[in-house]
Formats: structure tokens, sequence, C-alpha cells
């Protein structure tokens, strides 16, 4: 079985491959070689079957469909993609200096969006797969802290959910993961520490679960999602008040 | 700044906390003004981790393998990677670590750079002995390879260098060949300390030994205890440990541990009436018996606990020995059980390594302040006094003067230490030098 993972230096990534490595091929796309075959040597130390490495710029979005022929010429229909890449951007500059803001949303919409639309074009429509986003809890409203970054991640997520539809009663699963505050280096600028942050193993934990289940949505940790149901389902009046 | 402590808690040392998450970054980070240090998972008690007001490197995220040759059992992984992950890959392909700490929560880059040992030191020596490469990122910019035929020099410093000598980037081990993941064991009843050395002799053919001293006992139950000592199984399963069960959630109140609920631990531990005879158990609570509970250092309380472990050369050793339990049975302050073991002549590459042929003995004591003080400085005293050195990665208190004493290399050390490297350690004692 092989799994394609976009994004594969992001520490979710990492862990979730980690966990998933006995056995298993591997194809690990992202930008910086060395880092990638740095995640490679480990994963085949550790007990994967193969883990080969595809340089590239996933934020390039004119080159997509030509690397999905590539990658479907080399590796057939894979049975696993993990979608894992983004930037979080710090949302006071994004909000004043557009081709940032454009770059926030391209990384975490466009470019993904376009990705998952090459991946599944040319598959036979009854081939498995389980396709895995990592979407985030800041994309299920649209708060005045992080709004730029959040909305990209709503876009993802809708799409993702139409898919879902799309594929429902087929082999095909759409699996969104939103996780929480997670102690990664894209978080590095936050201050951590206490109950609502997590480390990048306990979210692949999750993933891994969700997956063997072929769970439609997972919060990740669990307790996100109470938080957001509420978050969610606040009355404008209430959540114009909140300082989130 | 960022608040960072050790195994022992004894004090929250403000730092720059740099967490590189490739080893191009840890390169980077070397580059960045000193003074700066590695830090692993902080399990070392004292201060040789910590760096006040400088930088800590934290290898938390550099713990991934670069290669592990299933045939020969050669691995080399990034200096970041714990003991408990290393088991995990290479115990079910039939390998063990050759020499193994108390605790599997510890880095390769730490275990290189204390020269850790284990219950099997008298066969097996330190841990720098089955090491077979270092890279080692220089302040000046450079990325070495150490071994025993390139930089050589170099690769005796940084074994037991306690990190001084520039950032370890990754670590080539020899892993020792395993058949079974359990060991057979040999629990023995010890009345007293001359009871130690016979049952010591008598088991040189066991490559792992150990023994467990009640620090209450006095008068002629000195030394009283359990002597344990294994080998690996022949045949069976090679499964992996399991996680902690166990944690510790919060800081245990001060009162918890005092000479009343020691001794009662003490004897129940001793007296457990399935301990003794032989047995076959898994190389967890052999080996690792405490990482069963995580954060066990949180039993001691907020004002946080030091560790004594000292070796004395064999001729002295008995006396010596004798001399320090006296010291702890009339201070009253040592708790849970002692550990007791011989360390055998095999030599260290390293220049600084703590282990010499003699006795070693490690205990704990809660931080009382200054009592707990006077009695470390009379057991530093007694140590020294036998031509003995303390462990530096235990060690919170020793003076200048005695670690210049039991470590006379130490100026070897300094002359290879990268001048952007320093340690809270360090600074204490070799400033007055």
């Amino acid at each position: 079985m092989t799994i394609l993972i976009l994004g594969a230096t992001s520490a979710i990534a990492q862990a979730y491959a980690r966990r998933r490595a006995a056995g298993m091929a591997f194809v690990l796309a992202g930008r910086r070689e060395d880092r990638l075959t740095a995640i490679a040597a480990d994963l085949v130390a550790s007990g994967a079957k193969s883990a080969d490495t595809l340089v590239l710029d996933l934020a390039a979005l004119d080159g997509i469909e030509a690397q999905v022929q590539a990658l479907r010429a080399r590796y057939g229909d894979v049975e696993e993609i993990v979608i894992a890449y983004g930037v979080l951007g710090e949302q006071a500059v994004s909000e004043r200096d557009l081709p940032t803001a454009r770059m926030i949303v391209e990384n975490n919409y466009v470019s993904p969006m376009l990705w998952i639309l090459a991946l599944l074009k040319d598959r036979p429509p009854m081939a498995p797969l389980k396709l895995v986003a990592i979407g985030s809890v800041a994309g299920d409203r649209g708060r005045a802290s992080n709004f730029i970054y959040g909305s990209a991640k709503s876009g993802l997520d809708r799409v993702l959910e139409g898919l879902a539809q799309k594929y429902d009663r087929t082999p095909v699963r759409i699996i969104t993961v939103k996780p929480g505050f997670v102690d990664t280096p894209m978080t590095a600028n936050y201050k951590k520490g206490g109950p609502l942050w997590a480390t990048p193993d306990k979210v692949a934990a999750d993933i891994e679960r969700a997956v063997a289940k072929g769970k439609r949505i997972v919060y990740t940790p669990w307790f996100w999602w109470p938080i957001m149901f509420i978050i969610g389902h606040l009355p404008w009046f209430v959540f114009r008040r909140l300082k989130i | 700044m960022q608040a960072v402590s050790s195994w022992g808690r004894l004090r929250q040392v403000p730092h720059e906390v740099d967490r590189p998450a490739f080893l191009d970054s840890a390169r980077e980070a070397t580059q960045r003004g000193g003074p700066m240090l590695g830090y692993g998972l902080g399990r070392s008690y004292g201060d040789v981790c910590l760096n006040e007001n400088g930088r800590l490197i934290v290898t938390h995220l550099l713990d991934r393998f670069i290669a592990f040759d299933r045939e020969s059992g050669v691995v080399r992984a990034e200096a970041g990677l714990s003991l408990d992950r290393l088991l995990r890959v290479i115990v079910p392909a039939g390998w063990f670590v050759p020499v193994v700490p108390g605790t599997k929560f510890v880095t390769l880059g730490g275990a290189v750079a204390n020269d850790v040992h284990g219950k099997n030191h008298e066969g097996a020596g330190t841990f720098g002995a089955h090491v077979r490469a270092i890279g080692l990122a220089r302040s000046s910019g450079e990325t070495l390879t150490l071994s025993p035929s390139e930089n050589a020099e170099l690769f005796a410093a940084t074994i037991g260098g306690l990190g001084l000598t520039g950032m370890i980037l990754w670590v080539e081990l020899q892993l020792a060949p395993i058949r079974c993941a359990k060991l057979q064991t040999e629990t023995l009843a010890m009345s007293d300390l001359d009871a130690f050395f016979r049952l010591a002799q008598e088991s040189r053919d066991w490559p792992y030994t150990v023994a467990w001293v009640d620090c209450l006992a006095k008068g002629s139950a000195t030394g009283r205890g359990l002597f344990i000592r294994a080998r690996h199984a022949e045949g069976g399963e090679l499964k992996v440990h399991g996680a902690p069960r166990l944690g510790v959630p919060l800081d245990a109140p001060g009162f918890l541990l005092n000479s009343a609920t020691i001794a009662a631990f003490n004897t129940l531990w001793r007296k457990r009436p399935w301990v003794l005879g032989a047995s076959t158990q898994h190389y967890e609570p052999f080996f690792f018996p405490l990482d069963a509970i995580a954060n066990w250092n949180k039993l001691y309380g907020k004002r946080g606990f030091y560790q004594h472990q000292s070796v004395v050369p064999m001729a002295a050793a008995p006396d010596t020995l004798r001399k320090l339990l006296g010291l702890t049975a009339e201070f009253g302050e040592g708790s849970f059980l002692m550990v007791l073991k011989l360390f055998g002549d095999k030599p260290s590459p390293g220049l600084l390594s703590f282990p010499m042929p003699g006795a070693t003995l490690a205990l704990d004591f809660p931080n009382k302040g200054e009592s707990t003080q006077r009695l470390l400085d009379r057991m530093a005293g007694t140590v020294l006094a036998a031509g003995g050195r303390l462990y530096p990665a235990k060690d919170a208190t020793m003076s200048g003067e005695a670690f210049r004493a039991g470590y006379p290399a130490w100026r070897e050390l300094e002359a290879r230490r990268d001048p952007a490297f320093m340690s809270d350690f360090w600074r204490r004692v070799t400033e007055a030098a």
C-alpha cells in the first residue's frame, strides 16, 4: 500500500507517517530536499517498505496537473493521500499586506483544492482511496483574530464536504482533520502550554484512528468538537462580544 | 526567555530556547552567538544541562533515524532520538542498546555528553565505548565527523564532554544482539556490605548486576538490601515496551517523604515475598523501573531533590561505602532505595568519563535546605578523600576543587571546548580555577 503525503515535512505529517511506517510505501512531497531525505531515511529505518521523495513547490499552481500525471505514471492509483501543508501567517500582517493575504489563501485553499481536483480527476471512481486533509478549527467561524487563514481553511472544508457527498457510498473516503493548537514549528511564535495544546503525535494518533474507521470529520484532540459546536452555534449578539 | 529546569527541579532557570526541527536548522542555531548549550530530555539532575540567561538548543524534534543496518546492528540517528524510540525500533529486529542507564527517556546526544553507564559496566564499559562516530557542529561554522580515527582528540573530548565541544548533531552506535526481550534474573538477599562484595565477586559471569540498598539500615545491618543479577534470555519474543502507566500530575506535599514512609517503603520493597529467587523479566521493569511513573521527580515536592552518585577506587571502597552509608543513616535524609554497583576496568574513550574501577553509590535526597547541603558536602569530602569522584550528570553542589581533583583531565576539555558553548555546571566548577 502507498501513502502520498503532500507537505511531508510538516510536524503532523511526520508524526503520522511514523505511526503508519510498518511495511508502508511512502511518496513524500515537499520543497526541501534535504529535509524530505531525512524523513524518508527515518521511515525506512523504522520499518517502512520504501519512502520516495518528490521535491516541488506545492503552491506553484501552474504545475499541478503535470505533477499529478507524473505521479500517476509512476505510482498508479495510490490508496491514501494526505494533504498536510499550510501556512499560518500572522493575521495582523496578512490583513494589511495584500500579497501576504493572497499567499495565505493560495497556500491553504487554492493550491490544496487544485491538487485534490487533479488527483481525483482521472482516477477510476471505484478505486479505494482515503483522502485526508488537515483543516483547522479556525475554519469553523470567522474570528477577528484569524479570519484570513480561517477563511482559507473554511474554503477547503467546503471542498472536502462537497467531495464527500459526491463520493458517498463509494470506496473513496474524504477525511477532514481539524486540529486545535498543536505544538509545532508552525506555531513557534505562540506562547504554549496548558490543556488546549496538543502534541503532533496526539493529533497523528487521532488521524490514524479516523483513517482506520473512514471517519468524515475528526476534531483533534476530541474536546475541540464540543468547543467548536458551542462557538459555531453562538448567536451573533453573543459572538460579536467574544474576544477570540 | 523561558524557564527550564533539570530533573532535580531545584531551580527554574531562564533561557532563550531554540527548537530546531531539522539538522540544517540545528547547524544554523550554532551560528547565532553564545553562550549556548544542547539540551535533550533534561534528565540530568543538576546543572550540566542548564545555561542561565544563555541559549539552549533543544533537540526534541531531532529524533530521526539516519540509517539502521539490521544485519550489522549499526545505527546512526539524530542526537535527539530517545532510547525509548530507539528500543521500539531495534528490539523487534533483535538488537539492544549495548549500555542503558536507569531511564530510557534520555537522548543519544545526552548519553554521549554524559557518557552514561549501566548495570553491565564490568563487561561493556560506558555508552561511549560503543559509539562509532559523532557529527558535531561548531560555532565556527564547521561541521565535523568525529571517530576514533577522524578528529580523534575531539571525539574523546566529546564523549563525556558535557555538551561543551559543540552541538552534537548525530551519533552512530554499534548495537548488541539479543534473542529475546526478556532477561533471566536472580535476586538474592544481601545482609550487609560484605555480602555485597562477596555476591559481586561470585556474579562475574552475569553481565548485569546491581544492588538495592536500604539506606536507613544502621550498624551491623549497614548495606542490607537486594542483589540482582541478570542476563538476556536465550529465546522468546522480541516484544517492545509500552508507554508509562502512571503519572504524577502535581507536586507531592513535602511531608509525604519522611523517614517513616521511606522506612516502610524500603522494608516492603525488600521483604516482598515474591522478590527473591530466579525469574524472567521483560527489559522494561528490569532496566527502567521508574519509567513506569511519568514525572516521578514530582514526588519530591516543589523544592526538588538532589542525587549523590559517586565512585571510589576498589581498595578504598568497603571503608568509604561504610562511611557514606553511616552518614546517610545518621542524617536520616536518604530516600527510597540506594543503588550500589561495581564498575569494571574497561576504559572509556571519553576524556571526562565518570566511571573508574571501583564501587559506585547513588541515592536521592529531597531538598530540605541547609541540612541536605551539609550532608552532601560531607559525602563529597569522604569520596574525595578516598580518591573518588562525583558524577557531573547527577550533581548540583560539588565544589570546583572537588571536581578538578576528581577530573584532572578537565583542562584538556576546557582547551577543546567550543568557545561559544557553556553550561551552569562548567561555570560553577571551573570559575575559580
